[in-house]
């Protein structure tokens, strides 16, 4: 992933919060020009070079400009396919489309997670608790990056649709962002709840996660 | 006297020279709808043009202007850098390997330039960019060219139209780029972007005269 910005400082900072969530995912900062305020060509270029790692190349960016340089930088490429660049929230989709990537996710499924960062933020649509699973983060964050992530994962592979529920506001429990949008801490009670064939499986797994503390 | 590579560069340095003389005017214009950059990063872009004009000077119009793409878009920074090297670069590939330019020749090559002006900016004849000034331009041009005008005198109709075209700019709100930020705030001010596109076709239009 590469991440275009008009400043240096904005680009680095926006890769060093993906990263945390994405420790294995090449993500490049291409921010400022000259030590100043602009948009750098040649180092966007670099960067798609450098990110290049035979899966495809995301590129998020800031302002309009940065979307110009960006959108050249790939037309310029030998392959044009290789990269794309994502029209996303810069922050929260460097932060979905990373971890999706550290997930193992296809090129369309990272920059779909990319493009739907916003919507997929908790909704306050209400859910109905009585056939949920109640769980009490037992462990000392709450559903913050690693354990969200660790839940979100587990889900792979299953035919459900899962929403965890936190005190009025709900979330789709495959959404890395969502979950850490319903601000949970340590010590809350969440509700969980599936539907379609794989809703039991899915239930039973997260249930096992909660157990393990979610590998605290 | 043919215009070649030769005529091609001498009017590409001239414009450079346009646009230091304009640089404290277009910072004038973007500072009050924008960030100031604008006149520099021309500058700036037209200072590192003219030094790889003077390292070689390619042999026939299209490699030149594709050398002018290749450093505006490496170098500019700002939007400009992105919108000129693809309005460069899309009037080089118009033009080919053809060794002179002709009236038709060049009426097509504005044609092909804001064609990826708009490509590149996806804005409109309205919304306050240099759109505005360039499509007149391409039009006055083609009408020009269509008429068997001479290459000067389709430069300047392209030129003319492009300075009505900037004042244009004025009353309209921005849509596009930085300026559109500012909504409302934008009225009342000339756009930067059109009138150094202005400025540009008006000195490419005065280097055909004298040629
Ligand atoms: N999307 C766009 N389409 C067409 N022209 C644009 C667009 N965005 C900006 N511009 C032009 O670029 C000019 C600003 O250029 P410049 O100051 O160099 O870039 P920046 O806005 O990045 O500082 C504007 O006055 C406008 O004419
Ligand atoms: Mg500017």
């Amino acid at each position: 992933m590469v991440v275009v910005s008009h400043s240096g400082r904005l680009a680095e900072g926006v890769v060093e919060l993906a990263r945390q969530m994405a420790p294995d995912v090449p993500l490049i900062a291409a921010g400022g020009l000259a030590g100043g305020l602009g948009t750098d060509f040649d180092a966007v270029s670099d960067a798609v070079a450098q990110a290049q790692s035979g899966a495809g190349v995301v590129l998020l960016y800031d302002l309009g400009s940065a979307k110009m340089v960006a959108d050249l930088a790939v037309e310029m490429l030998g392959d044009p396919s290789d990269a794309v660049v994502v029209d996303a929230p810069l922050v929260e989709g460097a932060v979905a489309a990373a971890v999706a990537a550290q997930g193992g996710a296809t090129l369309d499924a990272v920059l779909s997670a990319a493009a739907s960062a916003l919507t997929d933020l908790a909704s306050d649509k209400p859910v109905d608790p009585e056939d949920g699973l109640e769980i009490v983060l037992t462990n000392a964050v709450g559903l913050h990056a690693r354990p969200a992530a660790l839940l979100a994962s587990t889900l792979t592979g299953l035919d459900a649709e899962v929403t965890v529920s936190f005190s009025g506001h709900s979330a789709n429990a495959r959404s890395v962002l969502a979950l850490l949008s319903l601000g949970t801490t340590g010590g809350d009670q969440v509700t969980v709840t599936a539907t379609g064939p794989d809703a039991t499986e899915a239930l039973r797994r997260i249930g096992d996660l909660a157990t393990h503390n979610f590998g605290d | 006297m043919p215009c070649d590579a030769a005529a091609v560069a001498a009017a590409i340095r001239a414009a450079a020279a346009v646009i230091t003389t304009h640089r404290d005017e277009l910072v004038r214009l973007d500072q009050a709808i924008g960030d100031a950059d604008h006149g520099e990063n021309l500058e700036r872009g037209f200072g590192f043009v003219v030094s790889s004009l003077d390292g070689e000077v390619p042999d026939n119009p299209g490699a030149v202007l594709k050398l002018v793409a290749t450093t505006l878009i490496s170098k500019v920074g700002g939007a400009a850098g992105p919108l000129y090297g693809t309005a460069f670069l899309r009037a080089a590939t118009a033009l080919g390997d053809a060794p002179v330019l002709t009236p038709e020749s060049v009426a097509a090559a504005l044609r092909a330039a804001v064609g990826g002006v708009v490509a590149r900016g996806k804005a409109e004849v309205g919304d306050k960019t240099m759109v505005d000034a360039l499509t007149p331009a391409a039009d006055a041009a083609e009408q020009t060219a269509a008429v068997a005008g001479e290459l000067a005198e389709v430069l300047r109709a392209a030129a003319d139209a492009a300075e009505a075209g900037a004042e244009s700019t004025v009353p309209l709100i921005a849509r596009k780029g930085r300026a559109s930020y500012l909504g409302e705030r934008s009225v009342g001010h000339l756009d930067p972007g059109a009138r150094s596109s202005a400025l540009l076709l008006r000195s490419f239009a005065d280097s055909a005269a004298g040629a």
